[in-house]
């Protein structure tokens, strides 16, 4: 348990000097601090609050963007607490300091880390207020504490046949310590963990009465729209501002750094005052940029030093030694998040006070940013998060939370900043491109002796996280490749035990923002690995399940997602002419996943027909199955459309792709068959949100290789692509 | 002044004839279960009834619906099939796009003669998932189906 969280330390820490005999409650705007005589609820930590009337409710940190979890945040609490489920409601947290995730260092909603992250410490949470709970009754009964038991929302004397619900013993509970370390309940006493549990926000969304960002109302509220330069790098050199004003509805014109925003009495007003606009762009930093010229740049700079990030043994000379040598290069494009919700904030800032409506997967970042663009002390600005219309990694950069704040500190009013589609796709921090040089060689008995691996990137780190860019390496552009050294022990690279590793890095200075897209570098930099591991089955002549499992030697959670997953697609049974079946596995996050998929190919036109992806996962201990195996099929899904479809167009040094007419992403379909098999496993709890992305999109790639005969090298496998290495 | 029948009340509102239908359900009347996502019409987020047929919110203006039923997410009773399958199959995650698609899906389920599960699903690759909930929708479609059936059954 962090100190932070024991109500003890928080008063130590905080208040002692105040001289105070006080409890700490919850509020929506943070904490609140009480005298003893006006406790009226039982709170021993940030993350639950019982009140007399037999309710409990629970704080839940992470930002809720359909992974669950505010549900499974709530079931950890509620077990421990050995809580009735049906007197909890379940709250979303605001932005504070005892919400920071315990692994991230922040209140962020990121790195699959809400429950691997909170699992421990609201165990804690919740077995401290059973603990206290019981401390109460046993005193009140004036027995022993250990004939008291909590069952169910309430204490149980069974020699007197007495109980009192933790409501008739909240205010009780409330006046005694917190104890640093309560016992917590034995795997087989769980009563919620590991069962299903139906989502608590899935009636509210259903009816269409949950709040997303853009449902904020407020009074007076003013709705902004930006225009936005066309070109990475464009400044405006001219606009109207009077014609703008001149549309019906249209209060103000504000120029800010990030362009031009029209503000108006409604959305429809601001968006026809943005067209009137008519702003003349200069031509931005490299108009000529499109496709062809990034994919040459990245190409082009694999030639150059680079700087190294892995060196064991010595790859070159095992390489030049090596009975068989492989070397092969591999692209992967930008692809956009394109969230369902486009970006968007609420903000209302007055003289003294800033609140913030945001759909943020970032609560410290987007309060830090909305202290700064307010000019207004941190205990002053308070962030509210609404349920997000997806997040994927886009909404833990809070720009336009920046934005928001700083128009309506311009004009005097609550804003409501709305991005269009266009700008969302256009905007966008986008999955970093990446080009990939690999060499290898392997033995006369075909095992694997060395593994040299260049990688070219834009920096992801620059625009959402300084800390993870040091000495020329990209630490987001390693995940899945390497770890970073002082990292958090994150197993998040290679899997394979290769005797002889290089791996270097160089930064591409092409001006394109990239971030975190869901599983961050896991998913191109699994794509390139795991192609590459079955080119080098190919190489060995062996089968590509048998040379993974031989590779990854003793790394036996690997090991054993591939048997499973292998076992239960039926690997090596035969398949249809034209069909293919193809392999795949990746740990990240603290989860190991292995995928096999089934595809056909059409060599008239090049379509890719996906049949079936089975999938099995290790993540250690299950909180709430379902919502885990949704998020196993959804993952799989949008790591299908990278593998199938998404690929950002560039053109004139800007961002072509605008909708979902000219950005392409999965539909109905051309959805397969997805079966999830969750491999049990008492390891350390894993995440689950992000991990079915990586191995999906190279179990395709290998699937068409195995249909074809041929190897395509980079995503997505378009139908031109196809034709092409097809002829 | 623009008269609306929405969920069967009727509004008046002060708008210019052009103004799609999208902002002024979400923004004069308050329904904002209608969702914005791409505004083209390529997503179905902002999916609503008129007279009975599933229509993009966002590509129609109040003008050309002024004496139309329009019925919207919250207009769709809490007890109707398709709602009460989305919350047993647990289909939505986000949830942003899930009041476009309940309704698409209601829409098709009214149709007469009705549908097979296999006909509705082949009608919805003009909604836009982007969380993936693509196979529960497919689950939810089917047990819609069965819901409806045994409610024709009872009655």
């Amino acid at each position: 348990m962090t100190t932070s969280m024991t109500r003890r330390a928080f008063l130590k820490g905080s208040l002692a000097a105040a001289g105070l005999t006080i409890g700490v409650s919850v509020t929506p705007f943070g904490h609140r601090l009480l005298n003893a005589s006006e406790i009226d609820s039982f709170s021993p930590n940030a993350f639950f609050k019982i009140t007399p009337d037999n309710k409990v409710a629970i704080f839940v940190a992470n930002s809720e963007m359909g992974q669950g979890v505010l549900t499974s945040l709530s079931m950890i609490i509620a077990e421990e607490l050995e809580a009735d489920w049906s007197r909890v409601s379940v709250k979303q947290a605001p932005a504070a300091d005892p919400f920071k995730n315990p692994i991230i260092g922040g209140q962020v909603t990121v790195a699959s880390a809400s429950v691997r992250g909170f699992y421990d410490a609201l165990r804690k949470a919740g077995a401290a207020g059973r603990a206290m709970l019981i401390k109460a009754s046993a005193e009140t009964w004036k027995v022993p504490e250990d004939e008291c038991k909590a069952f169910m929302g309430t204490v149980k004397h069974a020699k007197s046949g007495r109980s009192l619900t933790y409501g008739q013993l909240c205010l009780k509970a409330a006046k005694l310590q917190v104890p640093e370390n309560p016992p917590i309940k034995n795997e087989n006493e769980f009563r919620y963990l590991g069962k299903p549990m139906p989502r608590v926000d899935v009636p509210e969304k259903v009816a269409g009465k949950a709040v997303y960002g853009l449902d904020v109302t407020l009074k007076d509220l003013q709705y902004a729209v930006i225009a936005r330069p066309p070109a990475y790098g464009a400044k405006p050199l001219s606009f109207d501002p009077k014609a703008a004003e001149q549309v019906k509805g249209v209060e103000k014109v504000v120029q800010i750094s990030q362009g031009v925003a029209v503000c108006a009495k409604s959305v429809e007003a601001a968006l026809k005052g943005r067209a009137a606009l008519k702003v003349n762009w200069d031509k931005g930093a490299l108009p000529e940029m499109d496709n062809s010229s990034i994919e040459k740049s990245l190409a082009e700079d694999l030639n150059k030093p680079m700087v190294s990030v892995v060196n064991t043994g010595d790859a070159k000379k095992a390489i030049a030694e090596a009975a068989k040598k492989v070397e092969a290069n591999y692209f992967v494009p930008f692809v956009a998040h394109a969230t369902m919700e486009p970006m968007n904030c609420t903000a209302n800032v007055t003289d003294d006070r800033c609140d913030v409506w945001a759909p943020t997967q970032a609560q410290t970042g987007s309060h830090m940013l909305a202290s700064k663009a307010s000019g207004l002390p941190k205990e002053k600005v308070h962030v509210h998060t609404t349920f997000l219309g997806c997040g994927l990694g886009r909404r833990a950069k809070p720009d336009y939370v920046v934005e928001a704040v700083t128009i309506s500190k311009a004009l005097g009013k609550p804003v409501k900043l709305m991005w269009t589609r266009e700008e969302d796709i256009k905007y966008d921090y986008f999955r970093a491109a990446g080009s990939h040089r690999i060499e290898a060689g392997l033995d006369a008995q075909g095992q694997l002796i060395g593994w040299s691996h260049k990688l070219v990137s834009p920096s992801i780190a620059k625009e959402t996280n300084p800390a993870q860019l040091k000495d020329g390496i990209d630490w987001f552009c390693m995940w899945g490749l390497a770890d970073r050294p002082e990292s958090y022990g994150w197993n998040n690279r290679i899997q394979y035990e290769i005797p002889n590793l290089s791996i270097e890095f160089l930064l591409s200075p092409l001006p394109i923002p990239c971030g975190p897209w869901r599983s961050v570098q896991n998913g191109p930099n699994a794509f390139v690995i795991e192609s590459f591991i079955d080119e080098l089955a190919h190489a060995a002549g062996k089968d590509p399940l048998e040379f993974r499992l031989q590779t990854l030697k003793g790394n036996m959670r690997a090991r054993r997602v591939l048997e499973t997953v292998a076992e239960k697609a039926g690997w090596g049974k035969p398949i249809s002419k034209g069909e293919g079946r193809g392999i795949a596995q990746h740990a990240c996050f603290g989860s190991y996943v292995a995928e096999v998929a089934e595809i056909s190919v059409n060599k008239n036109n090049g379509t890719i027909k996906v049949h079936r992806i089975v999938v099995a996962v290790d993540c250690g201990p299950v909180v709430n199955p379902d919502p885990l195996v949704a998020q196993i099929e959804g993952a799989v899904i949008i790591s299908l459309g990278t593998a199938l479809k998404e690929e950002v167009k560039f053109a004139n040094g800007g961002v072509k792709s605008a909708n979902f007419d000219d950005y392409n992403v999965m539909r109905m379909s051309e959805v397969p068959e997805i079966e999830v098999h969750i491999v049990k496993s008492n390891e350390k709890i894993g995440g689950i949100g992000e991990v079915g992305v990586p191995p999906a999109a190279p179990a395709v790639a290998n699937a068409f290789f195995n249909a074809t005969g041929v190897r395509i090298r980079r995503i997505p496998l378009t139908p031109k692509i196809v034709m092409d290495a097809l002829k | 002044m623009i008269s609306l029948h929405v969920n069967g009340k009727v509004h008046q509102v002060d708008v210019s004839k052009d103004t799609p239908l999208l902002w002024v359900l979400r923004d004069y009347l308050n329904l904002k279960g209608t969702k914005y996502s791409c505004g083209i019409g390529e997503c179905g987020s902002c999916t609503v009834h008129i007279d009975g047929k599933a229509v993009r919110s966002c590509m129609i203006s109040v003008g050309e619906v002024q004496r139309k039923k329009i019925t919207t997410i919250e207009g769709l009773p809490e007890n109707h099939p398709v709602k009460k399958a989305w919350i047993k199959e647990q289909v939505v995650q986000c949830g942003y796009c899930q009041p476009g698609v309940i309704m698409q899906v209601a829409a098709l389920l009214s149709q007469k003669p009705a549908l097979n599960a296999d006909q509705v699903i082949t009608k919805m690759d003009d909604v836009i998932c982007r969380c993936g909930t693509y196979p529960r929708i497919k689950k939810g479609i089917k047990t819609a189906i069965q819901m409806t059936k045994k409610e024709v059954k009872k009655s």
